[in-house]
């Protein structure tokens, strides 16, 4: 291993892995609701940034119906993703209540095939790097370190901005699910559904609401990460890289915290991989 | 299995009851259709043996899931990794020992079997999904290793080693028309041992783990052991399966469709056909296989009349999009499978014209 190149590695992996850990709480969000584990989270992802990429008007070919700034198209593709979220569980997995573990884990398997195909065949098969940033890519902080090789650390500004979202993004939804109406309404879901019921919740729109806050979440993590990349079809398997983390930081508890930390971990060892090759 | 016949045709001695295929026109019927699909070359055009082919090893593989999935209900999303070793054992023993394929087959059976029981002793301790996972390391692992490890056996980066043709005496087994009858050979054998297995004590105590591992357990059927042994076979069809494959396209790789993509098509050609019944992989990988094909003719013919310039991506997008389709229509709509519809049409046909 290249000792010198270790301190980028760490840094590198701490702030793309703060938008790893965001990716994984919607994960977790669906577990703990619907004890449904959701394979299909990276291609909700992959969908929510190519639809931010296509109203954000980047297709540049002049059929596209919208031209918003970057900040509108994300609004609007959380939109689209949220009443998907909904569509998706009433289509898909509402019929599957009740069924062996095995056809859940499937159904969502088919999902992400079938998101897969229709992301290619509606918006390409190429790697879009024409995704909007607010900041270009080239924008560096140089923090002078002397271990390191050449003795400067680089920071992507935009990088540090997508950690600091994400950030952002865990503490509203950690706020969310303390203090509003229906995050307590989900979180008493995720503790028994049979005495949720009882309270008078309304258990099947719970399962509904928390696939399309897991949209939402997954667009957001894949918009920052999209303009780190560009929009591509394999930003899905960043939520493989997530899994372990998940694992890691245990699915019994609802999100917080936790899961940011370990997934940071995670994403520092795959730098650590990628440099060594 | 319960079966239901009709009255007046019953069992007069014990072989009778044991026999699997009981009428000598079933016999009649199963030694053509073998016969038919050994003779395909020499009367069907190619593409009917070269799919034939690719069905019969696929099959093997698809089978062997079956007996883990199907009859033990372990999820493994690992089966394409394991057909992965299977074949890299089978190339690297054809090229290095000089051995015949014919001894090298057995071999990278067992030797997959091993790499399978080592994904398979988590399987005491986790369930459910935390066992996909662990079954889903595999299918990362052992690309891993087969692309960083001994670069100057195993192709390193390249991923790609060529796999020696079969030969016996001089008779080259170099091309599609001549290999399905290996494939053909091997698909009999693994057939009759899965039959087997499902109706034996073995195959009893996978599906009382399935259906309660722990009144399983209570009637003395040793978990580990009958868990280890399912994961055993399955990776030793995969073996199997991993070695035809190898072998009849020349070469193994990891970058050659042995990818998590695979191993869930094996799940979802299982789920198509019918988890836990034997007809149901025969069923399911038909179908998958042939609409993969379909789709592509589809996709040809919609890119030539609407979606013109777009021909590639069309063929790369519509596969997903119907095995999905597919996947998804067959779990909500028909959970039990090709093979359940089908006893119900053959149950509606024996008691015709009293249906009820």
């Amino acid at each position: 291993m290249n000792w010198e190149l270790l301190p980028q590695s760490i840094i590198n992996g701490i702030l793309t892995g703060g938008v790893y850990g965001l990716i994984a709480l919607g994960v977790v969000l669906i577990y703990k609701s619907s004890e449904v584990f959701n394979f299909a989270q990276g291609h909700l992802l992959m969908l929510g940034a190519f639809i931010t990429w296509w109203f954000a008007g980047a297709d540049e070919t002049g059929e596209e119906l919208l031209n918003l700034n970057l900040g509108f198209a994300v609004i609007a593709a959380l939109i689209v993703i949220f009443l998907l979220g909904f569509l998706v569980e009433r289509l898909a997995l509402r019929p599957m209540t009740g069924q062996p573990l095995l056809s859940i884990v499937l159904m969502t398997l088919g999902m992400a095939l079938l998101i897969e195909g229709l992301v290619s065949i509606v918006f390409g098969i190429n790697v879009k790097p024409n995704f909007p940033a607010p900041i270009s890519r080239i924008e560096m902080f140089k923090i002078p370190f002397e271990y390191q090789y050449n003795g400067i650390i680089f920071v992507q500004k935009l990088r540090l901005a997508a950690f600091l979202v994400a950030m952002f993004l865990v503490i509203v939804i950690g706020l969310f699910f303390r203090y509003t109406r229906i995050g307590l309404a989900m979180r008493a879901t995720s503790e028994d559904h049979e005495l949720a019921l009882s309270a008078g919740i309304n258990v099947p729109r719970i399962f509904g609401f928390s696939w399309a806050f897991a949209g939402v979440i997954a667009t957001a993590g894949g918009v920052l990460l999209a303009m780190l990349t560009g929009a591509s079809l394999t930003l899905s398997t960043v939520v493989l890289v997530a899994f372990p983390a998940i694992l890691l930081g245990g699915f019994g508890i609802f999100p917080r915290g936790d899961h940011w930390w370990h997934c940071s971990w995670i994403s520092y060892r795959n730098c650590q991989d990628i440099h060594r090759d | 299995m319960a079966v239901i016949r009709p009255s007046g045709d019953f069992d007069r001695n014990y072989n009778q009851d044991m026999a699997l295929i009981r009428k000598p026109w079933q016999w009649v019927l199963l030694l053509l259709s073998i016969g038919a699909v050994a003779t395909s070359p020499y009367w069907a055009p190619p593409y009917v043996y070269i799919k034939a082919n690719q069905i019969g090893y696929t099959l093997i593989a698809v089978q062997g899931l079956n007996i883990l999935t199907g009859f033990t209900g372990q999820i493994s999303m690992g089966q394409s990794a394991f057909m992965l070793a299977g074949g890299y054992i089978s190339a690297l023993i054809v090229t290095y020992l000089n051995l015949s394929f014919f001894i090298a087959l057995p071999l990278a059976a067992l030797g997959a079997g091993l790499v399978g029981l080592i994904f398979g002793i988590p399987s005491l301790r986790v369930k459910g999904f935390y066992l996909a996972m662990a079954t889903l390391a595999a299918q990362f692992i052992i690309p891993w290793f087969t692309l960083h490890m001994f670069p100057e056996y195993l192709g390193g980066q390249n991923g790609i080693i060529s796999a020696p043709v079969p030969v016996i005496g001089s008779y080259e087994f170099n091309e599609p028309a001549r290999f399905i009858h290996i494939t053909l050979f091997v698909l009999i054998l693994t057939t009759i041992a899965a039959v087997n297995i499902s109706r034996s004590r073995m195959g009893r105590a996978f599906v009382a783990i399935r259906d309660n591992d722990l009144a399983a357990e209570l009637l003395g059927v040793n978990l580990f052991g009958y868990k280890l042994r399912a994961f055993f076979i399955a990776a030793v069809y995969a073996g199997l399966a991993g070695a035809l494959r190898a072998h009849s396209s020349w070469q193994i790789g990891s970058e050659m469709g042995y990818d998590l993509s695979e191993s869930i098509i094996f799940l979802g050609m299982l789920v198509v056909g019918g988890l836990g019944t034997n007809l149901g992989p025969f069923l399911g990988t038909s179908l998958i296989i042939l609409m993969e094909d379909f789709s592509n003719i589809v996709g040809t013919k919609v890119s030539a009349v609407m979606l013109t310039g777009m021909t590639e991506r069309v063929l790369t997008s519509f596969r997903p999009i119907f095995f999905g389709l597919i996947l998804m229509l067959f779990l909500i709509f028909e959970p039990r499978g090709l093979a359940y519809r089908w006893q119900l049409f053959k149950a509606s046909w024996r008691l015709r014209p009293f249906s009820h």
